[in-house]
């Protein structure tokens, strides 16, 4: 079972979080100028980096709050957790992964 | 290429010979400069579409490329539930198309895979379940496909462990009974795929991992670059269940997947207890014996997107949880085993097999949690995709451009979970 840090409670088991799937995706600020192939993009398409990986969780049976988190999913460890609407904190050092991106290449 | 063929016959000789003198399933080979058509993956899924590519289509210069070893993937890792009463029309056609090679798929490949049409039997614990269940009996009638509905002392006829008071904290209220489906095993069903594919002249290419995808000028597959060297294909079929993304973002081509843990365990082995195969997948608790007398179970995947290969044991005891309250004598039983493999996920919960927008790049992924059961129907399409360059008619409505075009099919939805 993970160990989340949830930024407003702590460390706190999985369990009391539910997963979001893949942070930073914005609703598109004009939704009826998209063709058909753009909505598959932001409805379906997913990065599923294997790497490191932003993604939100909510700490539903906590605090309530959304938040982010950087994972690694080749290991399953946390490397970072921020709150919702801050960019991803770069991670730096010997060894450090890459920084996420928005989309694998 | 001879090889040995299995009877009861060479069995008995074999013994009697003191088992000197049995073959290896399959060569060994070094991986050839150019093939007319390469798979990358050898599960289940790509070593059949290579065996049907050499059976049905004579295309004999052709090799798998696999990362591990044959039969250690997801095909060695699932609870080899076989079963076809899917909703949608789709679906029903592509899984019963597996399900009648399933049941002479022994035969066929001259190797005993063990397919056992024992039942599958799907427990309604909710008045929701019973509306949807029965939608699904009729359904599948409708498409020829077997699946009858039970009440509740009907199902514990069928499965006497089954627990079916009503002071439990979801009731059995019924069951939907497909009695064409079943268990296989697993392994042999890779091994015999390889093993078949071999003999027609198929190269098996074991510790090959895929690193790069070289395209043409055109933009049209030209070549794999491989841990174990450049390999030339014209035709590259990619078969990499929970890595599909990655080798497909190799060339450059998003599949709407996300790779989820999944997770089973095994008990110790007992004498033979349960009949058939039960799942609930309102309570999450897949369930049957295999040969060797363990309790084969299944779990759910876990909540979010990893590669690791295992899963938290919050999931396992969940399903647990259910298991004991619907099969009290299973209780005291002890756990032997657990372990994860990694599922890709489509978002309507069916899978993509298609041509993609690169020339002679083509895609089988997104069986989710319930690939196994496709293994046969899946390759067979597959390879008549890649050797036509056009879908069979039963594939043809599973492409990567059905959720751009809006039509999707929704077993997700018709199910209601994962599976």
């Amino acid at each position: 079972m993970l160990l989340i840090d949830c930024p407003y409670c702590g460390k706190r088991p999985e369990i009391e979080f539910n997963y979001g799937g893949q942070a930073h995706l914005a609703r598109p600020q004009q939704p009826s100028q998209l063709d058909d192939q753009a909505w598959a993009e932001f409805l379906y398409m997913r990065a599923n980096t294997k790497g490191v990986y932003a993604e939100r969780w909510r700490h539903s049976r906590g605090c309530g709050q959304f938040f982010n988190a950087l994972r690694d999913t080749t290991t399953d460890q946390f490397l970072a957790f921020y709150k919702r609407g801050e960019a991803p904190p770069a991670l730096s050092g010997e060894g450090a992964p890459p920084a996420p991106r928005e989309r694998s290449p | 290429m001879s090889r040995q063929s299995f009877s009861g016959l060479s069995l008995i000789w074999r013994s009697l010979s003191k088992h000197r003198g049995w073959q290896t399933q399959w060569r060994k080979p070094e991986p050839k400069a150019r093939y007319d058509a390469v798979i990358v993956g050898g599960g289940g899924h790509g070593l059949g579409a290579a065996y049907y590519l050499a059976k049905e289509h004579g295309l004999t210069n052709i090799a798998v490329l696999e990362k591990g070893w044959i039969g250690g993937g997801n095909t060695g890792r699932n609870t080899t539930i076989i079963r076809s009463n899917y909703l949608f029309n789709e679906s029903a056609a592509l899984y019963d198309h597996s399900v009648k090679l399933w049941e002479n798929l022994s035969q066929a490949l001259n190797y005993n895979v063990m397919f056992s049409a024992r039942g599958v039997m799907m427990l309604a614990h909710t008045v929701h379940d019973i509306q949807v269940f029965k939608r699904h009996v009729h359904a599948n009638r409708c498409n020829g496909v077997d699946n009858e509905w039970l009440d509740p002392a009907q199902a514990k006829e069928f499965c006497p462990p089954l627990n079916i008071e009503d002071n439990i904290r979801y009731p059995v209220l019924g069951a939907a009974l497909q009695r064409r489906g079943g268990t296989a095993r697993h392994d042999a069903v890779a091994w015999g795929y390889a093993r078949a594919a071999d003999a027609l002249g198929v190269d098996i290419i074991e510790n090959c991992e895929v690193t790069g995808i070289r395209r043409n000028a055109g933009g049209a597959v030209e070549a794999l670059e491989t841990t174990r060297g450049v390999i030339h294909s014209p035709k590259v079929g990619v078969s990499a269940a929970g890595h599909t993304s990655v080798i497909m973002a190799l060339a450059g081509v998003h599949v709407p997947l996300e790779s989820y843990p999944l997770q089973a365990l095994v008990s110790e082995p007992v004498k033979p207890i349960f009949p058939c195969v039960v799942m609930s997948n309102t309570i999450h608790a897949y369930i049957s014996q295999s040969d060797k007398g363990e309790l084969v179970i299944g779990a759910g995947t876990d909540a979010y997107t990893s590669y690791t290969q295992r899963g938290a044991l919050h999931v396992n005891t969940h399903t647990l949880d259910a298991i004991c309250e619907l099969f009290p004598n299973f209780r005291r039983l002890r756990m032997l085993r657990n372990w994860g493999g990694i599922v890709d996920v489509t978002p309507d919960r069916s899978p993509i097999i298609a041509k993609t927008p690169v020339p002679g790049l083509y895609v089988n992924c997104g069986w989710g949690t319930g690939g196994f059961k496709a293994t046969p129907g899946s390759a067979h399409v597959f390879a008549w995709t890649i050797a036509r360059d056009e879908p069979h008619p039963i594939n043809a409505p599973f492409t990567i451009e059905r959720f751009r075009d809006g039509y999707l099919i929704d077993e997700a939805a018709a199910a209601a979970v994962a599976h």
